[in-house]
């Protein structure tokens, strides 16, 4: 991984440091995260809560590297990541990150083997090799028989495994999931929340947005956000 | 690994362009026809000007060709009553140019007389042509029975007389012919040869040879024939006193073709009263065709790129409103790490599959539209490894370059913006 190593005694696998992003918007400056100091650990699983407009999206696009910072360190495995670039904070996300989203994101035109075999394309692996890979996940996810539909002819459920069986295509440390339950029944959303919890005991860390208290219940830790800031850590929803 | 992986994305673009056959077969119209134009434009080009250049070329791009014509005041005084005209070269112009200009390699004197010719019980209207054994050196045309005319037929006066194989053919002549006689006119010739014969003309030159000619000594045309041409038609009684009707002359080298065609036509506007001759040079005929040729590549070539342009224009629109729709796939794609140059080349691969797929379509159409003008219009065509291999790296160019704006637009794509997108 690129960045500076900045230290191992840290334990914590993300760690904020006064991070601040500020928008402009038309001639006002709009602070989405207003200096937040934070860490998390290393197999933790994380529900950032709190209002819309509370920046926990923006704490998201950040963690999960698809946002750079106004302000502040970033430090991701102890490496500092607030200054790379955008192909290696690209780099980072495939070979590091997962992420699993509130309307699945999967690309309609594409089978469901093939989006799975999404990020191993990139990671350049071959043709039959990301075939075997992709076959592994959807069975671990339940979904070995869909390996040809399309996302369109898939339940919502069955669309949200299919992300999920993606992002662990490259075997992440850390999953990133927004709202992940958003478009779901209750039990469909309950089965996904299952899975989460799964993963999250093999050892990979989750950090989950989420407005909903039932869902963040599912979560080890949860956090609060108000303002840009962190209002309370805790675990009272 | 390199290679299979480009291997890869080509396949993979083809399978997305597969996902939208019809919208991809429209896009690919404009580069279809621009290519199928160029290739057809240039097969049309190539063979008019092969035609023209090959008939130049047989003329012989070493030789000067001075024909004997008739001056505008001479004609119309022939008309009006009995009249002998006195025009063109002359013996003494022959031997002149012959031994003045040190570049002449040889000078063939050439003495034309119409006459009917016999063998046996056919009879041919032929183009007596008089001439000396420079003439079979100057006009090359292979030997197909028998030989050609030899200095001694001529300083011997010997009555031989080659034939030519259309003029053989109509007289029921064969190989085993060599050696009768031919009468023509009223005079006996001996068959010596047959040679092939050319016809056809070049620019406003006339091939000098002719599919009824047969060659005799020229001494022994003047001998029997004379100078003088008379023809009777409907109340007029015509008569043409002419020396030489042409004359071929070969250079030693291409350069000397110029300076010696100046010098002959100043030497002969000296020694005749009027202009009764004209120097034709080949050579500055099949100059004058190249330059033309060039002409017309230009212009298609003009067209063509106008065409291609707007056949390029027509992809990158389409990839344009491509990538606006694809928003949400791009910053898929992004967020599960895919760089800006990998966005790039996904969309670049596309366009320029598109376009190659367009020009091979354009090239079919191209090769196809030339011969159905062969077959139709009975017009030569030439389909040129160049003409397939250009419009190629043509349409592979138009892909790059008009596919290089769309696909930078996708790979500045915000994953972010893009993901919200729904």
């Amino acid at each position: 991984m690129k960045g500076e190593l900045v230290s191992n005694s840290n334990a914590g696998i993300i760690h904020l440091e006064n991070a601040q992003k500020i928008y402009r918007m038309g001639n006002q400056d709009v602070k989405a995260l207003a200096g937040i100091t934070l860490s998390f650990t290393r197999g933790s699983f994380w529900a950032i809560m709190g209002p819309s407009g509370s920046g926990k999206s923006t704490m998201m696009n950040i963690l999960g590297c698809l946002d750079r910072l106004s302000s502040g360190r970033y430090i991701l495995e102890g490496r500092d990541v607030s200054t790379l670039d955008d192909d290696s904070l690209s780099e980072l996300r495939l070979r590091h990150l997962g992420f699993v989203f509130q309307s699945f994101n999967l690309i309609p035109q594409l089978t469901v083997q093939r989006n799975i075999e999404l990020p191993l394309y990139y990671l350049g692996w071959g043709a039959g090799s990301s075939a075997e890979r992709a076959r592994e996940l959807a069975e671990e996810v339940g979904l070995a028989e869909r390996l040809h539909h399309r996302p369109a002819e898939l339940s919502g459920g069955e669309m949200q495994r299919v992300a999920m069986a993606r992002a662990l295509a490259n075997d992440p440390q850390i999953i990133f999931a927004d709202e992940p339950t958003g478009n779901l029944d209750t039990a469909t959303g309950e089965e996904i929340l299952g899975l989460l919890v799964e993963l999250n005991e093999q050892g990979r860390t989750i950090i989950m947005v989420t407005h909903e208290p039932n869902v963040a219940a599912h979560a080890k830790q949860r956090l609060h956000m108000l303002d840009g800031l962190v209002e309370r850590i805790g675990g009272d929803l | 690994m390199k290679q299979i992986k480009l291997v890869r994305n080509i396949w993979l673009g083809i399978e997305n362009l597969l996902l939208h056959k019809l919208r991809s077969l429209l896009t690919t119209l404009g580069i279809v026809f621009g290519v199928g134009s160029v290739v057809a434009m240039l097969s049309v080009g190539e063979g008019a000007s092969k035609e023209a250049l090959d008939a130049i070329r047989k003329l012989g791009s070493n030789n000067i060709i001075i024909n004997a014509i008739k001056s505008i005041d001479e004609e119309s005084a022939s008309t009006t009553h009995s009249h002998m005209s006195i025009y063109g070269l002359t013996y003494e112009d022959h031997a002149r140019v012959a031994e003045t200009f040190k570049s002449i390699r040889q000078a063939a004197p050439v003495k034309l007389i119409r006459k009917e010719g016999r063998l046996r019980e056919r009879a041919l209207e032929l183009r007596v042509v008089g001439t000396t054994p420079a003439w079979f050196e100057l006009v090359q045309r292979p030997v197909i029975a028998g030989r050609v005319l030899i200095p001694s037929d001529d300083d011997e006066r010997a009555p031989a007389a080659v034939l030519t194989e259309f003029g053989a053919r109509r007289l029921l002549a064969a190989e085993s012919t060599i050696g009768q006689s031919l009468r023509i006119g009223s005079d006996y010739f001996e068959i010596v040869g047959i040679v092939k014969s050319e016809s056809g003309q070049a620019g406003n030159i006339q091939i000098p040879d002719q599919e009824v000619d047969v060659y005799i000594p020229i001494n022994v045309a003047r001998s029997y024939f004379g100078d003088v041409i008379s023809r009777r038609t409907a109340g007029t009684h015509e008569r043409e006193m002419v020396e030489l009707h042409q004359m071929i002359v070969q250079v030693n080298s291409i350069e000397d073709v110029e300076p010696t065609a100046t010098g002959i036509e100043n030497m002969l506007k000296r020694f005749h009263k009027k202009e009764d001759y004209r120097v034709s040079v080949p050579l500055a005929l099949l100059r004058q065709a190249e330059a033309t040729k060039r002409t017309f590549n230009i212009v298609l070539g003009s067209i063509a790129g106008i065409s291609l342009l707007v056949g390029g224009i027509g992809i990158m629109n389409i990839m344009l409103a491509s990538v606006t729709e694809r928003t949400q796939e791009i910053g898929i794609r992004r967020a599960i790490g895919a760089k800006r140059k990998q966005i790039i080349s996904q969309f670049l691969i596309e366009t320029v599959v598109l376009s190659i797929i367009g020009g091979l379509i354009g090239i079919g159409l191209g090769v196809l539209v030339p011969s159905l003008i062969t077959y139709f219009a009975g017009m030569p065509t030439v389909i040129t490894l160049e003409s397939i291999v250009l419009p190629l790296v043509i349409s592979f160019s138009v892909g790059i370059i008009f596919g290089l704006y769309p696909a930078v637009r996708a790979a500045k794509v915000d994953p972010i913006v893009a993901l919200r997108h729904e």
